[in-house]
C-alpha cells in the first residue's frame, strides 16, 4: 500500500469533525513558552543556540573526561567484567549491526540463528526448557515474570505475589509500577537483618493464597538464599517460583531448575554481566526462561528451528499465537522486539568464553570478593555484616557515615561501593561492595589501604 | 459443505453440544476447524471450574490463529479431553468425536436457545461467503 499523506481537504474535514480550528490548537495544552515557534524561529527559553559538530565533540569529550576511570568496587545490579575485544568487534560488523532488530518475519536467517543459539545458552544456564529472545532489562523482566505467573497460576487465581526485600530495590519499584494497575499486589517479605537472607524458619504455615514467590539469586546483598527450602515452601502452598538471577553466577551455582523438588518455574534477570559494558545504566537486556508447560504464557519473541521444503534446517519466529498481532487483546506477549544488539554481544561473549570460561570468571569473582572482604574487615571500624555465603558482593558495616567514606574514596579515584542507607536504613552505615574478576591483588590492596587511611 | 450432524445443538460461535441427561459434551464444529486450519494447541478449562453461558472457557490455537471457545451453556466442568494435549490434530480429523470438555448443566432450558443443525448450516454457509 503506498503512503498517501493527508491532503489539505482531509485535514480540514478532520478538524471540523472534532470541532477544532487549526492543528496548532491541538497543542494548546502545552504552554506557549515551551513550544517552538516555527514561523518566527524564536529561540526557546533556556535552550541554547545550536553548536557546530566540532564544538559539540569538544564539549562532550570534556564532560566525559570528568568521569575519570575510577577503580570500581560497585555492583548493585551492574557489573564490570572483562569483555574480550572480539565481542564488540564482531557484534558491530554490518551483518549483525544493521540487521539486529527482528521485528518482522523478514528477520535474516543469521539473526534468527544467533537468537536461537542465545536461547539455547540461556536454557542450558538456567536449566529451563525454554528461553525467549530477551526482554528490555532485568527490572522489567521481573514485571513480566509476575504478569506471567498470575496468568499461568490458574489453580491459585490469586493476584498476590510475595517479593522479598532482598530483591533489587529498583526491580521491585519497576515491577510495582508496571503491575499495580492490573490489580496485582507485590507483598514485601522481610529478611533476617543479621543474615541478609530470607530465613526459612520465618516462613509461616498459613501465608494465604499467593500466585508466586520471587527468589533473588544471589540476592541484592550478594547473599545466596536458601533456594531449596523456599522453592518447596512456595510449591506446597500452590504458588509458582520466580527466580531472579545473575546469569553469570549460574556458571558456578546450582541452576534454578534444580532448586528443591520441582525447581523454579520462571527465571528472569539482567543479562548485562554477559558481555555488555556498563554505560550510565543501559542499554542492558532482560532474560526470561521457563518450564515447557508455561511457554504459551511467556512474553517476548521466541525463535525456533525447523526445516524448509527441501528438508534443510532453518530458523523462524515461533509460537506467535501468543502475540498481539494474532491474539489481540488477549495476547500474552505485547513485546514485539527484544534487545537484539545486546543479545548479539552476549551470545558472542558466551561462545568465546564457553561454559568453562564462564565458570572461571564466576569463580575468580567470588574469590576476589572473599579476599576483599578479608582485607576490608581487618580494618578497625569495618565489619562483615552478614556471615552467609555470598557470590561476588558483600555488605560491610562502617563506623562512619557511608556518604563521607564514599566521598573520601572518590578523591582517591575509587568507586567504593553502593550505600544501602537509603534503601535499607535499618542496616545503619552499610556499604555493598563488589569485586569481579577484573580486580587484581594490587587493586584489592589499594582499596584496603585507602579505606584504612580514612579510619586512622 | 461442512458436516453438520442432525442430532447435535450448535452456537453461532461454532461450538457443538451433545446432551446426555444433565451432562453436555462440548466441541467445535467441522466448519470451525476448517476455518482455523491445522490445530497446534488446545488449552482446556480446569475440571471443577464454573462458567456462565457465553464465557470464554478454552482456547484453540492453529497455525493461523488462536481463538476463544465460548461456553454454550452455564454449568460446571466435569471432565476435559486430556488426549487433545498430545493430539490437537484430532479436532481437525474428527471434530465431532474430539470433544473439548463436559459440563454439568445448571440450566437445561438454555438448550432451547441453541441452534439446530439446519439453522447452524445457514450460519456456516453465510460465514463462508
Amino acid at each position: 500500500m503506498p503512503f498517501v499523506p493527508h491532503t489539505e481537504d482531509d485535514v480540514r474535514s478532520m478538524l471540523e469533525a472534532i470541532g477544532v480550528e487549526s492543528i496548532d490548537d491541538l497543542f494548546d495544552e502545552i504552554p506557549k513558552n515551551l513550544r517552538y515557534d516555527l514561523a518566527n524561529e524564536t529561540p526557546l527559553e533556556g535552550v541554547p543556540e545550536g553548536m557546530p559538530e566540532s564544538d559539540v565533540a569538544r564539549l562532550m569529550h570534556d564532560r566525559a573526561s570528568q568521569n575519570g576511570a575510577p577503580l570500581c568496587f560497585m555492583g548493585a545490579g551492574a557489573y564490570e567484567h572483562h569483555i574480550p575485544a572480539a565481542v564488540w568487534e564482531i557484534t558491530t560488523r554490518g551483518e549483525f549491526y544493521s540487521a539486529y532488530t527482528p521485528y518482522q518475519a523478514e528477520a535474516s536467517q543469521g539473526t534468527l540463528q544467533l537468537l536461537y543459539e542465545f536461547q539455547t545458552m540461556m536454557a542450558s544456564l538456567t536449566g529451563m526448557d525454554v528461553s525467549n529472545g530477551s526482554l528490555y532489562d532485568g527490572a522489567s523482566s521481573l514485571a513480566e515474570a509476575v504478569l506471567m505467573a498470575v496468568r499461568a497460576n490458574r489453580k491459585s487465581k490469586s493476584k498476590r505475589i510475595l517479593v522479598p526485600r532482598t530483591t533489587h530495590p529498583h526491580y521491585r519499584k519497576t515491577a510495582n509500577a508496571i503491575v499495580k494497575n492490573q490489580g496485582i499486589t507485590l507483598e514485601e517479605l522481610d529478611y533476617d537483618h543479621q543474615g541478609g537472607f530470607i530465613d526459612p524458619a520465618s516462613l509461616t504455615d498459613e501465608p494465604g493464597d499467593f500466585a508466586a514467590l520471587v527468589i533473588p539469586y544471589p540476592n541484592f546483598f550478594g547473599v545466596l538464599e536458601e533456594v531449596d527450602v523456599l522453592t518447596d515452601w512456595a510449591h506446597q502452598h500452590g504458588a509458582l517460583v520466580i527466580a531472579v538471577v545473575n546469569p553469570l553466577a549460574l556458571g558456578l551455582l546450582k541452576s534454578p531448575a534444580e532448586w528443591g523438588v520441582k525447581g523454579a518455574d520462571i527465571v528472569c534477570g539482567e543479562g548485562q554481566p554477559l558481555g555488555v559494558p556498563m554505560a550510565s545504566g543501559g542499554p542492558y537486556y532482560g532474560i526470561m526462561c521457563c518450564k515447557q508447560a508455561l511457554v504459551r504464557q511467556m512474553p517476548g519473541r521466541i525463535v525456533g528451528r525447523t526445516v524448509d521444503l527441501d528438508g534443510k534446517s532453518g530458523y523462524t519466529l515461533t509460537l506467535q499465537a501468543r502475540e498481539q498481532h494474532i491474539r489481540r487483546s488477549k495476547a500474552t506477549s505485547n513485546i514485539c522486539t527484544n534487545q537484539g544488539l545486546m543479545v548479539t554481544a552476549s551470545t558472542i561473549h558466551m561462545a568465546l568464553l564457553g561454559a568453562e570460561g564462564l565458570k572461571r570468571v564466576a569463580a575468580q569473582s567470588h574469590a576476589n570478593k572473599q579476599q576483599l572482604l578479608e582485607k576490608l574487615t581487618a580494618i578497625n571500624g569495618v565489619t562483615n555484616l552478614f556471615n552467609r555465603p555470598s557470590f561476588h558482593e558483600a555488605v560491610i558495616q562502617l563506623e562512619l557515615p557511608t556518604s563521607d567514606v564514599l566521598a573520601s574514596l572518590a578523591q582517591s579515584n575509587i568507586l567504593g561501593g553502593y550505600s544501602l542507607a537509603e534503601d535499607y536504613p535499618e542496616l545503619g552505615n552499610a556499604l555493598l561492595v563488589c569485586a569481579t574478576e577484573t580486580k587484581n591483588d594490587a587493586d584489592l590492596e589499594h582499596y584496603a589501604e585507602k579505606l584504612q587511611a580514612i579510619f586512622n | 459443505m461442512s458436516n453438520v450432524p442432525a442430532e447435535l445443538k450448535y452456537t453461532k460461535s461454532h461450538e457443538w453440544v451433545s446432551v446426555d441427561g444433565d451432562t453436555a459434551t462440548v466441541g467445535i464444529t467441522d466448519h470451525a476447524q476448517d476455518l482455523l486450519g491445522d490445530m497446534v494447541f488446545i488449552e482446556l478449562p480446569d475440571v471443577g471450574a464454573s462458567f456462565e453461558k457465553g464465557d470464554d472457557c478454552a482456547v484453540v490455537e492453529s497455525v493461523k490463529a488462536a481463538s476463544d471457545v465460548y461456553s454454550p451453556l452455564s454449568g460446571e466442568v466435569l471432565e476435559v479431553n486430556d488426549a487433545l494435549a498430545d493430539a490437537p490434530e484430532a479436532v481437525n480429523n474428527e471434530p465431532y468425536a474430539s470433544w473439548l470438555f463436559k459440563l454439568k448443566m445448571s440450566d437445561a432450558s438454555q438448550l432451547d436457545e441453541m441452534l439446530d443443525a439446519a439453522s447452524y448450516s445457514g450460519v456456516a454457509a453465510d460465514d463462508s461467503h
